[in-house]
């Protein structure tokens, strides 16, 4: 028996009002009056799909007891096309380099496809453990409805054999080319159809067998199902499927459209932790599908120890470190929906990476490993060839050692106006961590007046800075305040 | 075992280009600016300088790399030329090098130039630099003026000052240096200010406001140095001699190890007190006469009184406040306006700070002249305060 062995979600903090959206463009829309209730998740200018997949993967790693030897990352807004995302999410976690990687997209249905394709690899036997990692963070035009109806976020799943959370009871998959909305290769926005032909034509009829052949597969009755995980964004299509099923009503999981909105690719995956999280009970059976070109349906049941998993940080322990943003323009801008006067200091991060230094030290800016001094124990970051204690300065002493995960507090620090970044003022300030090691970082998801000397911090995975003239995401590690303050 | 610098160098002449928006001017102009007035004073030949050393840092902006562009500018007459770079402390180690040259016995006129053309990048402050391959990957988004607040927040911090106590301070630094600029005739900022006009600037990098940085100018400034018997030779009279010469880097301790934190300038306190061990100072606070220390931010100034040892720690707000480095205090700071309002470009402007230092001493300063120096010292830094060049100078009558 193989199925979920630990989890762990991610959220951005910043939770984009609707009504600022609905207040923007209801001028030329009357109609998006009434579509200001809630909240949609939003990434700050410094996140992506891979980054949130790290902060969720990490999460998952963290909760205890996975060594993976495959690692499937699924996003339909993978950074990269052509560099392979979940190596730089391995390597983030300094995961070994033995590991198996795999990038998968193209399809709404992608997070479910790797969960089930690494379901089956584990099962079959390839590998003993696997992660699954789906991440999504969807670009829209403004005043699209996507816009209102989208949400960032990413989930990821541990897969293995031993201390089951949740066992892989049967999975089915359909494939149709159904195109309710495609992206081209070399388009930046999605381009969708009619909604109710969508509900009508697609979802109630590519949906509904695909979960009949795996019900029957896994030997339950419609009727059996405590929890149906699945998202969709067309009002009442979801209990429409229920419906012609015969799935309990009171089984349809909560989507998670007030809070956070629609994580795209991740999304069935977010609403599974959620629900595992705070509504699945020892035994209760699981019904998760993703639709897309097609359908994948997967049946699990929850097991005992579930009652006793408490993950680094869920689904929902990410959903209450929120802060609301009511502030459009900041969506616009951290989105590039707007072209905004930068100023000549922006032009500075237009340089060229060198990519041979990026991978000599891949295990220092991906994976924010340091060294620790075999002779005085000293912690220091970078890792160097000579030990910085000033009593010390061995050489050659230093083991790897990693400062992801260390305690740390402000030493000093400033808001600055006049240094280029997104989202002004740029916070930075010196870091001590508090087994030793210290250095200067920028600060991330910070307010005004929300750091202090002394504020203890963690550190988290974020774009450093972007090369828009050769489109390079460089990555590093940031520091936030612990405990979401 | 080395005995110093002090007394074997003298100043044979010097001179320093008008500081500031120099939109008229390329480096080359503000070169032979500061050279002529220099080599004038000196009141020798181009064709009895030895060898040069010259001083820039953003090379990108600027003039490129090597010593030909001062070779060139000059048409010097073949002798050699050493680019020297050593951030913000450039203008000291280039003096340093034509010091130590002519100690050494080498050369007996020898010739430092800083120069720095910053108007030409298209915005306001200082150009950001990459810093190599690496740094840029992982360092923080910052800019000198949030490097340098960083200080602000740790001093805070560890001597419990409020804010506003901390405002009032470095708003009366800045004021102070309005109004000393304001008598200086080659100084970029001549307008006095308020401590309201200070205190109510647009922030810059939390708590430092406009007010609190110091103006990015266009400039030169050169010092002829020979032997004492040299300049002696020349009837010089009122020669100004080298006392000392000090330059402390950091090696990354203080950005790296958990042993400072974060509150003083580790190398300016080594510097310094190599310093005064190398001049015979056992007392500054009653000795140093008057001092130009590296300014480049209100809160720099404030800290570097303490960690030159003229205020006690923690003591510097009283001392600011009490007036006791104004122009009428007991040791003038930045009685020429200071990086704050003389300017600051940057290869020149530890040479500029010799420049004021030996006028006042042979008492050439004019409505700045502080009553009967003997004592003069320069304190230029380069970098960040977590990872800098400390250079220490000081400077006096011969004898």
């Amino acid at each position: 028996m193989v199925g979920i062995t630990a989890f762990g979600g991610y959220i951005p903090k910043r939770r984009l009002v609707r009504q600022a959206i609905v207040d923007a463009h209801v001028w030329a829309d009357p109609g998006l009056a009434r579509r200001g209730r809630g909240e949609r998740a939003m990434c700050n200018w410094d996140e992506d799909a891979v980054t949130m997949a790290v902060e969720a993967a990490r999460s998952c790693v963290n909760s205890g007891g996975t060594t993976p030897e495959a690692l499937y990352f699924a996003s339909t807004s993978a950074p990269f096309a052509d560099r392979q995302n979940a190596g730089i999410v391995s390597t983030a976690l300094s995961l070994p380099e033995s590991i198996a990687s795999v990038d998968l997209g193209s399809s709404q249905k992608a997070g479910v496809s790797a969960f089930i394709q690494a379901l089956g690899a584990v099962q079959g036997g390839l590998y003993e453990q696997a992660l699954v990692v789906a991440s999504e963070k969807r670009r829209v035009k403004a005043g699209s409805p996507g816009e209102l109806a989208y949400g960032d976020g990413a989930a990821a799943l541990a897969i293995g054999a031993d201390g089951l959370l949740a066992e892989f009871v049967a999975a089915q998959s359909a494939t149709v080319d159904f195109v309710d909305h495609f992206r081209s290769a070399t388009e930046a926005y999605d381009y969708t159809w009619e909604e109710r032909w969508i509900r009508d034509e697609g979802l109630a009829k590519i949906v509904p067998p695909c979960i009949n052949q795996a019900l029957a597969k896994a030997g339950a009755a419609p009727a059996d199902i405590d929890h149906f995980i699945m998202p969709s964004t067309i009002g009442r299509a979801v209990a429409g499927i229920a419906r012609q099923v015969g799935l309990p009503a009171e089984a349809i999981a909560d989507n998670l459209a007030g809070v956070m909105g629609e994580a795209g690719a991740a999304h069935p995956l977010v609403m599974l932790l959620h629900v595992l999280e705070t509504r699945a009970k020892p035994g209760d059976l699981l019904l998760l599908a993703g639709f897309g070109q097609g359908c994948d349906a997967v049946v699990l049941r929850a097991t005992e120890a579930l009652a006793q998993f408490k993950s680094a940080q869920g689904v929902s322990d990410a959903l209450a470190n929120r802060q609301p943003e009511d502030n459009y323009q900041k969506f616009l801008a951290f989105n590039d929906l707007i072209r905004l006067e930068k100023g000549m200091r922006a032009e500075n991060d237009d340089y060229k990476t060198a990519l041979s230094v990026t991978y000599r030290k891949r295990d220092m800016l991906l994976g924010l490993v340091g060294g620790r001094c075999t002779k005085c124990g000293a912690l220091q970051f970078p890792r160097t060839e000579v030990c910085v204690n000033p009593q010390c300065r061995a050489h050659g002493t230093q083991e790897p050692h990693s400062f992801r995960d260390e305690p740390a507090s402000v030493l000093t620090w400033s808001a600055d106006y006049l240094a280029y970044t997104a989202d002004p003022p740029s916070h930075y300030g010196m870091i001590t961590f508090k087994e030793g090691g210290r250095f200067m970082t920028d600060f991330t998801d910070v307010t005004v007046g929300g750091i202090d000397v002394g504020t203890p911090v963690r550190m988290v995975f974020r774009i450093k800075s972007v090369d828009s003239r050769r489109g390079f995401v460089r990555y590093f590690w940031k520091a936030t305040p612990a405990g979401g303050a | 075992m080395a005995t110093g610098i002090k007394d074997k160098v003298a100043i044979l002449g010097m001179g320093c280009s008008r500081f500031g928006e120099r939109w008229e001017s390329g480096a080359e102009e503000l070169m032979v600016e500061a050279f002529n007035e220099a080599i004038g004073d000196a009141g020798v030949d181009v064709s009895e300088i030895d060898a040069a050393w010259f001083s820039t840092h953003y090379e990108e902006i600027n003039v490129g790399k090597g010593g030909l562009p001062l070779s060139i500018a000059l048409r010097l007459p073949n002798i050699a030329v050493t680019r020297v770079e050593n951030f913000c402390a450039s203008g000291s180690e280039a003096f340093r090098g034509a010091v130590y040259a002519v100690a050494s016995g080498a050369c007996d006129i020898a010739l430092a130039l800083g120069v720095e053309k910053l108007k030409d990048t298209g915005y306001g402050g200082l150009p950001g630099g990459l810093g190599g391959t690496l740094t840029p990957q992982w360092s923080a988004n910052g800019s000198a003026p949030g490097n340098f607040a960083q200080l602000a927040s740790a001093y805070r911090a560890k001597h419990g000052v409020e804010r506003d106590d901390l405002k009032r301070a470095i708003a009366h630094i800045s004021v102070k240096s309005h109004a000393n600029g304001a008598k200086n005739p080659k100084a970029h900022l001549r307008r006095e200010i308020t401590e309201e006009d200070a205190l109510n600037a647009p922030m810059i990098a939390e708590p430092l406001g406009l007010y609190d940085c110091c103006g990015v100018s266009d400039g030169a400034a050169a010092a002829i140095v020979t032997t004492p018997e040299i300049a002696k030779s020349l009837d010089k009279e009122r020669i100004v001699s080298v006392k000392a010469l000090q330059l402390s880097l950091s090696n990354g301790s203080e950005s790296g190890h958990n042993s400072w934190d974060g509150s003083y300038f580790h190398t300016t306190r080594i510097a310094a007190k190599k310093a005064y061990q190398e001049a015979g100072i056992s007392k500054p606070r009653e000795q140093v006469s008057l001092f130009e220390c590296h300014d480049c931010f209100s809160i720099t100034e404030m800290v570097t009184m303490e960690d030159l040892q003229l205020s006690p720690e923690g003591g510097a707000i009283k001392d600011v406040m009490d007036g006791f480095y104004d122009a009428d205090g007991q040791i003038p700071c930045q009685i020429d306006g200071g990086l704050k309002c003389f300017g600051h470009p940057i290869g020149a402007s530890g040479i500029r700070m010799l420049y004021e230092m030996y006028l006042q001493l042979q008492g050439r300063a004019e409505e700045r002249q502080v009553p009967d120096p003997s004592i003069g010292m320069t304190h230029n830094l380069g970098g960040s305060p977590m990872s800098n060049v400390a250079a220490v100078c000081i400077v006096g009558a011969q004898g």
